[in-house]
C-alpha cells in the first residue's frame, strides 16, 4: 500500500519535473538523456530570443515601415517559427512522455537503461524506424507543409501588385478574398464560371480515358488476336511519350488555319464518307470546340495507364468463373456485367479516383493546347481555364493577384481532399493489414 | 442449324469489329506522333506537322538545333534535375517505405494516414508559396530550388507505392535472417532490397521522367532561358506557328522522347506488377 503511493509519487513528481524537459531524465537517473534533452530546451530558448519571438511579432504586425520592413519576409519567417514551434512541441509531448514511463520501470522495479552506452544501444535498436523516416519528414515538411502554411497565410493578405514588399507593406484583411471569391460579383462569376468547366473537364476527360482504356483492354483479351504484341506496345505510346510533347504537337494539329486536322484529317474522312461534309473547325477560336479537343486529347493521353492496369486485372480473373458463368447461360454482356466489371472496379477504384484528382490540376493539358483560351471570361481567365491554370495566370501575369491565387489555391486541396478523403473511405484504401 | 449459322455469322462480325477498332486505335496514335516524328528531318521552313512524304529529307534541324538555339543546355539542365531528384527521392522513399513495411512503431499508421491525406495536396498550386520561399532563399532562378520541390512533392504518393510493395516481400526471410544474427541494416540491404529491385526500377523511372514533362513550377520559378528545361524551352518553338522553329521542335522532341520511351518500354513488365501490386493496397 505504501510502496505504490511511494511509486506514484515518483511517476507524479518525474512528469511534473519534465516541464523542464532534461529534469525529470535527471530525477530518472538518465543523466545522459537529461543533458541532451535539456539541451534541446535550452537551444528552443536561445531560439525563441534571438529569432523567434521577434518572427512571431513580425507575422502579426507585417511590419509598419514602408521601405524599411519586407511584410513578405516577416510572414514567411513566422510560417517558419510556427513550424518550429509545432516540432518543439511533438519533442515536449515526447519529454513528458519519457519521463513518465521510465518512472514507471522504475516503480515497477524494471531494468533501466542509465550508462550512455545502453542508452544509445536503445535508440539505435527502437529509434530505427524514427531515423530511416526522418528524411521523407524533413523533405515533406519543407516541399509541402511549410508552402501550404504560407499559402493559408497569404490567402489572408492583401498581398497583389498594388502592394509588393519592400516598395509597400502588406496587411492581413481577414476573410476578404474569401469573401470577393465566393461573394462579390467581380471575381464570383469568373470563379464560378472556371469551376463549372473545372468539373465538366475533369469528369468527361477522366470518365472517356477509363471507358477507352477499359474497353481496349477487354477487346484486345480476347483469345483469338493475332498481333497482341504489337497493339500492345502501340497503345502504350501515348504513356510512354512524355505528355508535354505530344501535347504541344497535337497544339500544332489542331491550329485552325494550318494545323493538320483541318487541312489533312477532316478532308480525308470527307472524302471518305459519302455524303458527309464536314468542313474546317474553329478549333483553337471557339471555347466549345477548344474543349472537346482537350477532352479528346486527354483521352488519348490518359486511356494507356488505365488500358495497363486493366489488363493486369483482366488476366487474374480465373477461366473457371466464366465457363461456370456460360454453363449458367450467361451471356457476354452478362459475363462482362457481372464478373469483369465488379473485379475491375473493386481493384482499381482508388486509382481511377487519383486519375480524377489528376486531371482535376491537369495544367499541361490545358495551358500547352491552347492557354486557357481563347478569349478571356475576365478576372485574367480564358474560356478553357481550370481552376489551376487560373491560379497560374493570376501569379504570372501583368497585374499579380497573389493573395486571390492563394485562396483558391487553398479551395482546390480541400476540395481535392475532401473528395478523395470521401471516395477512400468508401473503397477499401483505408483498410490497412492490422 | 440455323441457329449455329447466326452464332458463327455474329462471331466472325466480333471478329471484323475487334480488329476495326483496333487498327483504328493504332492509326489514331500513331499519326500524330508519326506526323511529328517525320517534320523533324524535313528540310526548310515548316510551321504545321502534316503527313506529306515529297519534302527534302535531312538532318540539318538537329545541327541547327545545338547550334542556332540553347537546346543542349536545356538538355543538360532537365538531366541534371532529373539525375538528381531520381537519385535522392528513391533513396528516401525506398528507406521510409522499408520503415512502414517491416518495422511497428508509435504513431505508425497515425503517420502512414498523414502520408495518404498529403498526397492529395496539389503542391504544383502552391505557386505564391514557392514564389515567397524563393525570393526568401534567393533561388528564384535555381534548379537547386526545382529539384527540392520536385523530390518533396512525390514522397507520401511513393512512400505508400514502395511501403506496397515491400509489403509483398514475405516476413519471414527477415525473421529467418534475424534468428541467423543479421543486424537491421544487412537484413535491409542484403536480403530485402534485391527482392524489390523491379519496383525501384519502376519508382526511378518515374522521378526521372517527372522533370522532363513538369511544366508550370519550372516555367514560373526559372528566369532566363539559360537556365531552361526542355519542356519551356522547347514551348518556345512551337507556340507561335508563326516562327517557323515547328521543325526545330520536331527534332527537339525526338530527343527527348526516344530515350524515354525507350527505358519506359525496358522497364513496362515491373511496372504492371507494381501498378496491381504496390498500387492497389492504397
Amino acid at each position: 500500500m505504501k510502496n505504490t503511493e511511494l511509486d506514484e509519487k515518483r511517476i507524479r513528481n518525474a512528469t511534473l519535473l519534465s516541464i523542464i524537459p532534461g529534469l525529470g531524465q535527471f530525477y530518472n537517473k538518465q543523466v545522459f538523456k537529461g543533458i541532451v534533452f535539456l539541451a534541446v530546451f535550452l537551444l528552443f530558448i536561445i531560439e525563441m530570443v534571438g529569432f523567434g519571438a521577434g518572427a512571431l511579432v513580425g507575422l502579426i504586425s507585417l511590419g509598419s515601415i514602408p521601405g524599411e520592413n519586407h511584410s513578405l519576409f516577416m510572414l514567411i519567417e513566422g510560417a517558419l517559427q510556427i513550424l518550429i514551434f509545432a516540432i518543439f512541441l511533438l519533442f515536449y509531448i515526447v519529454n513528458i512522455y519519457d519521463a513518465r514511463k521510465v518512472a514507471k520501470l522504475w516503480a515497477e522495479n524494471k531494468k533501466v537503461n542509465t550508462s550512455i552506452t545502453s542508452i544509445m544501444g536503445n535508440v539505435a535498436d527502437h529509434g530505427f524506424p524514427y531515423l530511416l523516416t526522418i528524411p521523407a519528414y524533413l523533405a515533406m515538411i519543407f516541399a509541402i507543409i511549410f508552402p501550404v502554411l504560407v499559402t493559408l497565410f497569404i490567402a489572408f493578405t492583401n498581398y497583389d501588385f498594388y502592394h509588393i514588399p519592400p516598395a509597400s507593406l502588406i496587411d492581413w484583411i481577414g476573410f476578404k478574398n474569401f469573401i470577393n471569391i465566393f461573394l462579390l460579383s467581380s471575381y464570383r462569376d469568373t470563379f464560378l464560371a472556371v469551376l463549372g468547366w473545372t468539373i465538366i473537364w475533369t469528369v468527361c476527360a477522366t470518365t472517356l480515358q477509363i471507358v477507352i482504356g477499359i474497353f481496349t483492354a477487354v477487346v484486345l483479351n480476347q483469345k483469338f488476336i493475332v498481333g497482341k504484341r504489337v497493339f500492345g506496345i502501340i497503345f502504350l505510346l501515348p504513356w510512354a511519350v512524355p505528355a508535354f510533347i505530344t501535347i504541344m504537337s497535337f497544339s500544332n494539329m489542331f491550329n485552325d488555319s494550318i494545323g493538320a486536322i483541318n487541312t489533312q484529317v477532316i478532308p480525308l474522312i470527307d472524302s471518305l464518307l459519302p455524303f458527309i461534309d464536314i468542313g474546317a473547325i474553329p478549333w483553337k477560336t471557339d471555347p466549345f470546340w477548344t474543349k472537346i479537343a482537350i477532352i479528346m486529347i486527354q483521352g488519348w493521353l490518359g486511356f494507356p495507364y488505365i488500358y495497363v492496369l486493366v489488363s493486369g486485372i483482366l488476366q487474374s480473373i480465373p477461366e473457371e468463373q466464366y465457363e461456370a458463368a456460360k454453363i449458367d447461360g450467361a451471356n457476354a454482356i452478362k459475363r462482362f456485367r457481372h464478373i469483369t466489371m465488379p473485379t475491375i472496379f473493386m481493384i482499381a477504384a482508388p486509382i481511377f479516383i487519383t486519375q480524377y484528382t489528376g486531371n482535376f490540376n491537369n495544367f499541361s493539358m490545358i495551358y500547352l493546347f491552347n492557354e486557357g483560351g481563347p478569349g478571356s471570361i475576365g478576372a485574367g481567365a480564358g474560356s478553357t481555364d481550370i481552376l489551376i491554370s487560373w491560379i497560374y495566370k493570376l501569379t504570372t501575369g501583368t497585374s499579380p493577384q497573389y493573395s486571390v491565387a492563394a485562396a483558391v489555391t487553398l479551395f482546390i486541396s480541400a476540395f481535392v481532399i475532401i473528395v478523395s478523403l470521401i471516395v477512400f473511405k468508401r473503397t477499401r484504401a483505408f483498410e490497412m493489414e492490422d | 442449324m440455323n441457329l449455329f449459322k447466326s452464332q458463327k455469322f455474329s462471331q466472325s462480325l466480333s471478329k471484323v469489329f475487334t480488329y476495326f477498332y483496333l487498327i483504328l486505335l493504332a492509326i489514331v496514335i500513331i499519326y500524330p506522333l508519326l506526323i511529328t516524328a517525320s517534320s523533324a528531318f524535313k528540310a526548310g521552313n515548316i510551321t504545321a506537322f502534316d503527313l506529306s512524304f515529297d519534302a527534302n529529307w535531312t538532318l540539318d534541324n538537329f545541327r541547327r538545333l545545338f547550334t542556332e538555339t540553347l537546346y543542349g543546355e536545356w538538355y543538360m539542365n532537365t538531366l541534371i534535375i532529373a539525375i538528381i531528384t531520381m537519385v535522392i527521392q528513391v533513396a528516401i522513399i525506398t528507406l521510409a517505405g522499408y520503415t512502414y513495411s517491416r518495422y511497428r512503431f508509435i504513431g505508425r499508421k497515425r503517420s502512414l494516414m498523414f502520408f495518404l491525406v498529403i498526397q492529395m495536396v496539389p503542391t504544383t498550386a502552391a505557386l505564391t508559396a514557392f514564389y515567397v520561399m524563393a525570393l526568401l532563399f534567393g533561388a528564384l532562378d535555381q534548379s537547386w530550388f526545382l529539384i527540392f520541390i520536385y523530390i518533396g512533392g512525390g514522397i507520401p504518393m511513393n512512400t505508400w507505392l514502395m511501403k506496397g510493395y515491400f509489403d509483398t516481400v514475405p516476413i519471414d526471410l527477415d525473421e529467418s535472417a534475424k534468428l541467423d544474427g543479421a543486424g537491421h541494416l544487412r537484413i535491409f540491404i542484403q536480403i530485402v532490397l534485391p527482392l524489390v529491385k523491379p519496383m525501384l526500377a519502376v519508382q526511378a523511372l518515374w522521378a526521372f521522367m517527372a522533370p522532363f514533362g513538369e511544366y508550370m513550377l519550372a516555367r514560373f520559378l526559372l528566369r532566363t532561358p539559360e537556365n531552361f528545361t526542355v519542356a519551356i524551352g522547347l514551348q518556345t518553338f512551337i507556340n507561335n506557328p508563326m516562327n517557323q522553329k515547328v521543325a526545330l521542335f520536331a527534332a527537339g522532341a525526338i530527343l527527348i522522347a526516344v530515350p524515354i520511351s525507350v527505358l519506359f518500354f525496358m522497364l513496362q513488365k515491373n511496372f504492371v506488377s507494381g501498378l496491381t501490386s504496390g498500387g492497389t493496397k492504397g
